[in-house]
C-alpha cells in the first residue's frame, strides 16, 4: 500500500518520535510512504483563525503538490500523521469543494507559484485511519511478537481527527473506539477514557496558560483515576501539552502525576518487536521506562468478574461487537 | 379519426397556481389547439360552480372529450370523472393535468411555469383524443379483515370491527397481544394504570367469537386486492399444545434456566426459557423459546414435559402454515425505541446506572424486575437524584430529524414517578422544547413544575463518569448547556434516564414491500393523503394505524385504529366496490403461446389455454400493472387506459415546444 506522505512541521523537530515509530512500524505494515516533495507549514490552528484566505491558499498548495506529485501511484491518498495537519488539509479540501468561489479565489493565489488545485482530487487520510482501515486488526495482530501484556493504556484521541461533524469521519464523532481496538489488538488492556476526544488545550498554553492547565489536568486525572500506566495518543500537540506541562500542572494543583504519553505507533512498534531506540523512546519528558517494565510474557489474569449479586439487574447487551 | 371536441379547464386554484402560471395565457393557447372546442379558466374547478362549467359545456357543446388542468389526480380526479359522468360523458374520456404539485408550487420562476403548464396541457389534449370509454368492474368485498399486529392500535381495530359483526384474523408476532402499552405501568397525563385499561380489552379480542387470534405468527404472503386478498401465515410453533394448555404456569415454574428477556422486560430482567411474557398475556399458553432451551441445545431435560399436569409439552411440533381470505387489510405494527447505544456519549451499555426509558417503565412497573421499587443497576441501592435526557435520537440530524412527540409527556410522568416514589430525590430534565400539546397535557407539566422538578433546557452534551469537580465522584455527570442562563451546567446524579424517541420497526421496509404499499425515508408507512386520509394506504384494501404512521401516543393511536376500523365497515357494508378497468388483454390470435407473460406476472392473473397455445388474462385477478405489457415480444398484450397509442401521443403533445424549435435541443 503506498501513500502521499505530509510529515508536518511538528514531527520534523518535537514529535520526531512521532515520526520515527511511523517510519519503523510502516515496512512490517506492508506500508510504503512517499514525503511529498516540498511541502510547507499547514498554519496549524493560528492562522485559520486570523485570515481564512491566506491560510486555506497556504495548506491547499500541499494538496496541489500532492495531486502533481502523485508519480508513485500513492491513489492520490495524502497521509497526515499531526492531527491539526489532517484537520486542515481535510478541511480546506472540503470548503473548497463546496464553494467554487473560495475554490477560484485559493487558486488564484495558487496560480502565483504555478499550481493549481481541484477539491476532491486528493484523499486526505490520518494515519491511525489508514492503520486500522487499510492495513486491518488482523494483519496487525499477526505481526504481533512481544504482546504489550499488563500495560494499562488509555487511548486519548484528542479533538481534532474525529471532527468536524459535517465532514464524514472514519470514526465516532464523539466517542471514538478504533485507538481502542488497537491497543487491545497489540494486547495492551485498555481503559474506557471518558475524556478520550476531550481538547488538551491546543496552544492555549501560549495565550491562558491557567485555561490549559485546567484541561491537561482533567486528563491527567481521568487516565490516573482509571489506573493507567500511560496515556496513547495520536497527536503530536497532545502529546506535547500532557508531557510537557505535566510538572506545571503538577506544581499548580499540588498533584503528583507522572504518567508518560507516547504515540500510538511506538506502541505497534514494541509490540512489533522493534527496539525502543529505533522508536523514538527516551525522547518523552516523562520517562516512559518504569510503564514499560510491566509489560509482562503472559496476559495478566483477567480479574474474576465478580458474580453480580442476585439483586443486581442486567446490563444492557453490546450486541456482537460490544 | 373523427376530429374530437375537448373541453380544456384550466385551474387557478385560488393562487396556489395562478400565482406562478399564467393561466389566462395557458387556456388561452390551448383553445388554438385542432381538437379544442372550448378552453376556459376558473378561480375553483373543484367547486359545485366549476363541475357545472363542464357538465354543461359537455351538454350544450357536446364535448366528446374532457382536460382539467389543476392538481394532482390524487385530489380531484374522481371529482371530475364524477362530473363527466353526470353530463352523460364516459369517465374515462377524461384526462387531468397536473399543474399544481408538478409545477406551480415546485417553482417560482413564472415563465418557466407557464411554458411547463402548456406542455402539460397539451399532452393531455393529445392523450385524451384517444382515450376509449370503459366501464368500471365491480368487485365483491370479502368480509373478513386481518390486521397485522396486536398492540392496542390493532386490539382495537380488531374490537372495533368484531363487535360490528365481522370477522376478523388478529396476527401477532410475540406470544402475546398487547404490546409496548403492556409493558408500561403509568400512562400519561391522567396515571391510570397502563395494565388495567388495557388487559380488559386484551381479554375481550382473545375471548371474542368473530376474532380469530395468531400470535407468535408472522405474514409469509399477501396476494391479491381489495376485497380478495389471500393471505398467507407462519404460525410458529410454540411447542405447547394450546388444546391441553390449561395454562397453569407448571411449566414456567419448573424450567431450571433464565436468560434476560430483552423483548418485554426490555433487557432489565429476567424469564424462563419456558415463558408467558407476563402473567396476563393473552393467549395464556406459553412458549419454549428454542434458541435457549437446554433439550434443543443438548436433547435432555425435558423438565417442563415431565411436569406438565395435562401432557401440553410437545418438542416436535412443527410451524403451521395457514392461508385465508380476507377483503381488507390493517397494519398497525407499532415502533421501535430509539437504540440508545447509537449515542456512544450518553454511556447507555457502558454506565450502569444510564438506563432506557423502556427499562424504567418496566422498573417502576409492580409486576416488573424491582416489584416497582427505583434502584441503581446495582438492584438494592435507591438513588438520590434522577437525571432525565429528552430528545434522544429525536430532533438530531445525526439520528432522526423528526419529534418524537411522545418523549416530554413520558418523561414528565417519568419525573412524578419518582418523585412519588423518592421523596428525597431531585430529578432534573434536560430538554430542548418542552412540547406538551394534548388534553391535560400542559396542565400534566404545570404539576410536575410545582412538585418541584429541576427544568434544565439544554440538549445534554455527555453523560460521563469522569468527576472533576468536588461533588462529582462516584457520580454520573450530566454536562449540557443551559441555554436559559447561556452557561455551562454539569449536574452529578445518580441515575439517568434516556427517554429515546419512537423509530419505525426495524423491518418495516420489507413489510411495506410484502403488502406493496408506501413507506417514508424514516420508515414509517405512507398515508394516502397526510391531512385528509391518514389511514388509507395508496394501495388499495390496505389500512394503516397507530405507531407504524408515525411517532404517537396511546389516544392518538386508538382514534386512528377505530379510523381504519370504521373504513373497513364501510367497505364491508357495501359489498362491492367499484374497480378501475385498468387492465390487460391479450389478442388472442397473435399470440405465440410463448409464456413470457405467464411467469411475469406478480399476481398469477395469465393463464395459459394448452388446447389453443395462447395465454389468457383473468381480468378479476389483474391489478394493471403493465408488466405483461412491457414483455410480451410480439407486443400483442395491451393494457386499458395505457395503450401505445394514449402514451406515444401524450409524450409527443409533451415535447410540443422541442419538436417547433428543434435548436432547443440540447446538444451533447
Amino acid at each position: 500500500m503506498k501513500y502521499g506522505y505530509y510529515p508536518g512541521c511538528s514531527l520534523e523537530r518535537n514529535a520526531i518520535a512521532y515520526h520515527q515509530s511511523a517510519m519503523a512500524v510502516a515496512g512490517p505494515m506492508g506500508i510504503e510512504f512517499n514525503e511529498l516533495e516540498d511541502w510547507n507549514c499547514c498554519g496549524a490552528t493560528e492562522y485559520i483563525s486570523i485570515d481564512l484566505l491566506p491560510a486555506y491558499a497556504l495548506i491547499s498548495r500541499n494538496l496541489a503538490l500532492a495531486a502533481q506529485q502523485d508519480l508513485e501511484g500513492n491513489g492520490n491518498q495524502l497521509v497526515a500523521p499531526c492531527s491539526a495537519c489532517f484537520l486542515n488539509l481535510k478541511k480546506t479540501d472540503h470548503y473548497m469543494a463546496e464553494s467554487p468561489e473560495l475554490s477560484e479565489k485559493v487558486n488564484a493565489a495558487l496560480a502565483a507559484g504555478d499550481l493549481h488545485y481541484e477539491p476532491g482530487s486528493v484523499s486526505v487520510r490520518h494515519l491511525l485511519d489508514i492503520v486500522v482501515d487499510d492495513v486491518g486488526f488482523n494483519a496487525i495482530a499477526e505481526k504481533v511478537t512481544n504482546p504489550l501484556y499488563n500495560l494499562r493504556i488509555a487511548p486519548y484521541y484528542g479533538c481534532m481527527i474525529v471532527r468536524p461533524g459535517n465532514i464524514k469521519s472514519f470514526d465516532d464523532q464523539e466517542y471514538p473506539t478504533s485507538l481502542d481496538e488497537l491497543m487491545s489488538t497489540l494486547g495492551a488492556e485498555v481503559v474506557d477514557f471518558p475524556l478520550k476526544a476531550h481538547c488538551c488545550g491546543g496552544h492555549m498554553t501560549q495565550i491562558s496558560e491557567s485555561v490549559a492547565l485546567e484541561l491537561i489536568r482533567r486528563l491527567l486525572k481521568n487516565a490516573s483515576d482509571y489506573d493507567a500506566d500511560m496515556i496513547v495518543t495520536v497527536c503530536p500537540m497532545c502529546q506535547l501539552n500532557l508531557d510537557a506541562y505535566q510538572d506545571a500542572v503538577n506544581k499548580k494543583f499540588g498533584t503528583n502525576y507522572n504518567i508518560p504519553i507516547l504515540y500510538f505507533t511506538q506502541m505497534i512498534g514494541l509490540a512489533f518487536g522493534i527496539s525502543p531506540d529505533d522508536l523514538g523512546f527516551g525522547k518523552e519528558m516523562v520517562d516512559a521506562g518504569p510503564a514499560l517494565t510491566k509489560i509482562g510474557a503472559e496476559p495478566s489474569l483477567k480479574p474474576k468478574k465478580k458474580r453480580p449479586s442476585k439483586e443486581a439487574l442486567p446490563m444492557p447487551s453490546m450486541g456482537e461487537d460490544g | 379519426m373523427n376530429k374530437e371536441k375537448v373541453g380544456v379547464y384550466v385551474c387557478h386554484c385560488g393562487t396556489n397556481i395562478a400565482g406562478v402560471v399564467d393561466v389566462e395565457d395557458v387556456s388561452t393557447w390551448a383553445g388554438e389547439h385542432d381538437n379544442v372546442e372550448i378552453a376556459r379558466d376558473y378561480k375553483f374547478m373543484c367547486s359545485s360552480l366549476g363541475q357545472d362549467l363542464i357538465e354543461d359545456d359537455i351538454k350544450e357543446k357536446g364535448l366528446t372529450r374532457v382536460v382539467v388542468a389543476a392538481c394532482s389526480p390524487h385530489m380531484h380526479e374522481k371529482t371530475f370523472r364524477a362530473a363527466c359522468e353526470r353530463a352523460g360523458l364516459n369517465p374515462f374520456l377524461f384526462e387531468m393535468a397536473n399543474i399544481r404539485e408538478h409545477n406551480s408550487w415546485a417553482t417560482n420562476d413564472k415563465v418557466a411555469a407557464t411554458q411547463k403548464a402548456k406542455a402539460l396541457v397539451n399532452a393531455a389534449v393529445e392523450r385524451v383524443v384517444h382515450q376509449v370509454p370503459l366501464e368500471k368492474l365491480p368487485v365483491e368485498i370479502n368480509p373478513n379483515t386481518l390486521i397485522v399486529g396486536g398492540g392496542i392500535a390493532g386490539i382495537t381495530a380488531a374490537l372495533e370491527l368484531a363487535d360490528a359483526g365481522n370477522h376478523v384474523y388478529l396476527v401477532e408476532r410475540e406470544p402475546s397481544i398487547g404490546g409496548h402499552m403492556a409493558q408500561l405501568d403509568k400512562t400519561f397525563p391522567t396515571l391510570d394504570c397502563s395494565a388495567c385499561i388495557l388487559t380488559p380489552k386484551m381479554v375481550d379480542a382473545g375471548q371474542h367469537p368473530n376474532i380469530t387470534l395468531l400470535s407468535y405468527s408472522e405474514i409469509e404472503e399477501v396476494d391479491g386486492y381489495v376485497g380478495n386478498f389471500t393471505v398467507t401465515v407462519r404460525k410458529k410453533a410454540r411447542c405447547v399444545i394450546e388444546e391441553d394448555c390449561t395454562g397453569c404456569g407448571i411449566c414456567e415454574e419448573k424450567c431450571p434456566v433464565k436468560v434476560v428477556d430483552d423483548v418485554f422486560e426490555a433487557g432489565l430482567g429476567y424469564r424462563k426459557v419456558i415463558y408467558r411474557p407476563f402473567p396476563q398475556a393473552v393467549p395464556k399458553y406459553p412458549v419454549i423459546d428454542k434458541e435457549n432451551c437446554t433439550y434443543f441445545l443438548r436433547g435432555k431435560c425435558k423438565a417442563c414435559q415431565i411436569f406438565c399436569p395435562t401432557e401440553a409439552i410437545d418438542f416436535e411440533q412443527e410451524d403451521e402454515i395457514l392461508k385465508f381470505q380476507v377483503g381488507n387489510i390493517i397494519i398497525t405494527t407499532g415502533f421501535d425505541l430509539f437504540d440508545a447505544r447509537r449515542i456512544p456519549q450518553y454511556g447507555y451499555g457502558r454506565l450502569a446506572n444510564v438506563f432506557t426509558s423502556l427499562e424504567f417503565e418496566r422498573m417502576v412497573n409492580a409486576a416488573g424486575p424491582t416489584g416497582g421499587n427505583i434502584y441503581l443497576r446495582d438492584g438494592v441501592t435507591e438513588p438520590q437524584s434522577v437525571a432525565i435526557i429528552h430528545c434522544v435520537g429525536s430532533r438530531d440530524k445525526n439520528y432522526n430529524e423528526y419529534c418524537s412527540k411522545v418523549c416530554c409527556m413520558y418523561s414528565l410522568k417519568f419525573a412524578h414517578l419518582v418523585h412519588e416514589r423518592l421523596p428525597e430525590a431531585d430529578v432534573y430534565n434536560f430538554y430542548i422544547d418542552m412540547r406538551t400539546p394534548g388534553k391535560g397535557y400542559e396542565e400534566f407539566y404545570h404539576r410536575l413544575l410545582e412538585e418541584g422538578t429541576h427544568f434544565i433546557r439544554g440538549r445534554a452534551a455527555e453523560v460521563t463518569d469522569a468527576a472533576r469537580l468536588p461533588g462529582e465522584e462516584g457520580k454520573l455527570i450530566v454536562q449540557a448547556e443551559d441555554t436559559l442562563i447561556g452557561k455551562q451546567r454539569r449536574v452529578p446524579v445518580d441515575m439517568v434516564l434516556l427517554s429515546a424517541g419512537m423509530e419505525a420497526r426495524g423491518d418495516s421496509k420489507e413489510i411495506s414491500q410484502l403488502f406493496r404499499m408506501g413507506c417514508d425515508f424514516n420508515g414509517f408507512f405512507t398515508e394516502r393523503h397526510p391531512k385528509l386520509d391518514p389511514v388509507a394506504t395508496m394501495t388499495e384494501g390496505i389500512y394503516i394505524a397507530g405507531a407504524c404512521q408515525g411517532p404517537k401516543d396511546i389516544p392518538d393511536s386508538v382514534a386512528q385504529a377505530a379510523a381504519a376500523a370504521a373504513r373497513v365497515a364501510g367497505l364491508i357494508t357495501q359489498g362491492t366496490v367499484m374497480m378501475e378497468p385498468v387492465r390487460a388483454s391479450i389478442n388472442e390470435e397473435a399470440c405465440s403461446g410463448c409464456r413470457i407473460c405467464n411467469t411475469m406476472c406478480p399476481y398469477n392473473a395469465i393463464v395459459f389455454h394448452e388446447d389453443r397455445n395462447v395465454s389468457e388474462v383473468i381480468t378479476a385477478l389483474c391489478q394493471g400493472c403493465g408488466t405483461c405489457v412491457a414483455a410480451c415480444p410480439s407486443g400483442i398484450i395491451t393494457g386499458a387506459h395505457f395503450t401505445n397509442d394514449q402514451v406515444f401521443s401524450e409524450i409527443e403533445g409533451i415535447l410540443w415546444d422541442v419538436r417547433s424549435k428543434p435548436e432547443l435541443v440540447p446538444v451533447d
